[in-house]
């Protein structure tokens, strides 16, 4: 089913706005994210070619994919100075030969050039065994402020191909930055690519700010800001960074909202003479009403990516535990079962699972299970762990991890879903609160 | 004149508070500095969010994942409402914490419990609920910054910060 494509206008379409979707699912380079102990596949990048004013952006470019595809845990990078083959242009046929003498498995070649303002990365994918094209080749263009993207599209589109799994690397991730000392941090919003790139703050530091949530489409964020001196669920736009609060009858607390999948909805939890219980509020119209109604504290609502059902935490057994229950309301039912507190689930945006905190035995760990509570799985584990966010294609997630004491401070990490590939997200200083918005367009 | 009443009526609340505190009251029948120093009200002025915290302690504690008030948090409690009747001009804001073995949204909820329980003591014990009011900071303020117990049991607490104004 491989066939040999060239560049065509296919290749033209696929600007950033317009992603060419097809690519061979069927190939025999494939690479699963699964249980079983891996070894992370071989690939090699020939050298980018530059094809015009790419500068240092040649190597930036060519590096980032790099990064994108090794940061998976999945594949491993034949370097450079290992490689025979040196083709002398984008165009050059592929020596298989030269590749399969260095174990290479995989082959990405590419070439950047520059011009009006544009960066424009092309790359082709090559199944070095078969002696095969695995898909098309492919260009993004971006401005030469957004290379980066131009990059992640060009990884997305190589990961995708040789996992099977949908694309995540050109996404953003909102959070919260911390600074100062544990007993008066100081707190703000931000905003940054997946892999700590391209920060940008969206509040001061001047307000307890708290859990930001992307809206389906990036454009707006749900958080908890003590603006007023109490807890309130607020949304802000992210261009115009205006606010506004959601809820906000006096001597109630509203906080954990977020959005439906349609993002018509917004859930949250609303607070009164102590009792915590789980909202609903129309997004258009603000009409609230309640979705629980119990003495229990009832928090961390996440909606199924179809939006009929909404899973969260209850203490109403006694302890944290997890239910899901109709995106209506009504009777819930338990999914966890296991010792210790589970909190802060969230549901894939692939349906199959949902990850959440449990405190066990002293240690606070990352988890999965199915939706009905089956093949619970612990996917790390340390002094303090929560808050699990989920990567666009549903096979990573991002958490918060906070080290001890009275210097410990929050820091973000990256697991998949086998526990395996777990990293810390490069940032300079303490963060806490990760939401992964989703694929950028 | 109507000075000298407020001043009067504080240092039987005073005494009053002390004697609800066994730990005090044994130490001043030992101490007669500490008795002497009693009676010349070095420390707070009489009617100030200073002399609350020093006289009725603006404090109480929780056992893990609790909202319950123990013995000794009521007894706390009944010295705050005293002192809260007695000074009608001022309001309280009751801060509900965690400790920080749990997580952010759920700790939100358990410092929301806590702040409750006090508010509803306070009101059970003839305080106007008009001049209280409750926030939860969860897990985001601790008192003490370690991460063993005991600084955990410091920081599973309900503050009473007592300020000028009638309340709502």
């Amino acid at each position: 089913m491989l066939r040999k494509l060239f560049l065509t206008s296919a290749m033209a379409l696929a600007g950033l706005g317009l992603a060419a979707p097809a690519f061979a699912q069927d190939g025999p380079l494939r690479i699963e994210i699964t249980d079983g102990v891996i070894e992370p596949m071989p690939f090699a990048i020939a050298s980018f070619h530059d094809e015009g004013g790419a500068g240092e952006l040649l190597a930036k470019v060519q590096g980032l994919i790099a990064a994108d595809l090794t940061g998976t845990g999945l594949f491993r990078e034949i370097p450079a100075s290992a490689h025979i083959a040196r083709p002398e242009s984008f165009e050059a046929p592929v020596a298989y030969e030269d590749w399969k003498a260095i174990n290479a498995q995989a082959l990405i070649t590419g070439a950047v050039r520059v011009e009006g303002g544009k960066v424009i990365v092309k790359f082709r994918l090559f199944d070095v065994f078969a002696g095969q094209p695995l898909g098309d080749g492919m260009q993004f263009d971006a401005s030469t402020g957004n290379w980066r993207r131009a990059a992640h599209k060009a990884a997305d589109q190589v990961y995708a191909r040789l996992t099977g799994e949908g694309p995540y690397f050109d996404s953003r991730v909102a959070f919260v930055q911390e600074s100062g000392p544990k007993d008066a941090r100081r707190k703000r919003i931000g905003v940054m690519d997946y892999d700590g790139a391209n920060i940008k703050y969206l509040t001061d530091d001047s307000t307890l700010v708290l859990k930001p949530r992307f809206s389906p489409d990036g454009s707006r964020l749900l958080y908890t800001s003590y603006a007023s001196g109490f807890p309130q669920a607020m949304m802000m736009d992210v261009n115009s960074l205006g606010a506004r609060a959601l809820a906000g009858e006096q001597g109630t607390m509203s906080f954990a909202p977020r959005f439906s999948p349609d993002g018509r909805w917004i859930v949250y939890s609303l607070e009164k003479n102590g009792n915590t219980d789980i909202f609903q509020m129309d997004a258009a119209s603000g009409a609230q009403r309640a979705l629980t109604n119990a003495p229990s504290i009832e928090t961390s609502p996440s909606f199924s990516p179809d939006g009929r059902q909404i899973v969260f935490e209850s203490d109403r057994s006694g302890v944290p535990q997890l239910y899901i229950m109709s995106a209506s309301g009504g009777e819930p039912k338990r999914i966890s079962f296991g010792d210790g507190r589970y909190g802060t689930p969230v549901w894939s945006p692939r349906g199959d699972m949902i990850a959440f905190t449990r405190q066990v035995g002293g240690k606070f760990h990352i988890g999965v299970m199915r939706t009905d509570g089956s093949e619970e799985k612990m996917l790390t584990e340390s002094f303090l762990d929560e808050g699990p966010s989920w990567a666009p294609n549903g096979r990573v997630v991002m958490f918060t991890r906070v080290t001890p004491g009275g210097n410990g401070e929050p820091r973000l990490h990256s697991v998949d879903i086998t526990g395996r590939n777990m990293r810390p997200v490069k940032l300079n200083g303490a963060a806490s609160d990760p939401d992964w918005g989703p694929l950028l367009p | 004149m109507k000075t000298f009443v407020k001043f009067a009526a504080m240092g039987a609340l005073l005494t009053m508070a002390a004697c609800s505190r066994p730990a005090q009251q044994g130490a001043m029948v030992n101490d007669p500095y500490a008795k002497m120093n009693q009676g010349v009200g070095v420390g707070t002025l009489p009617g100030t969010p200073e002399h609350f915290k020093a006289t009725a302690g603006d404090t109480v504690l929780f056992p893990v994942d609790q909202s319950t008030l123990t013995p000794e948090a009521r007894t706390t409690l009944a010295n705050q409402a005293g002192w809260l009747k007695q000074n009608q001009g001022y309001s309280a804001l009751i801060e509900g914490h965690a400790d920080e073995q749990g997580t952010r949204e759920y700790n939100l909820a358990l410092g929301a419990r806590r702040a409750s329980s006090v508010q509803e003591y306070l009101i059970s014990q003839g305080v106007t609920s008009g001049r209280l009011r409750t926030v939860s900071y969860g897990k985001e303020r601790p008192l003490e910054v370690c991460s063993t117990e005991e600084c955990y049991n410091k920081n599973r607490r309900a503050v009473t910060v007592v300020s000028p104004g009638a309340g709502m």
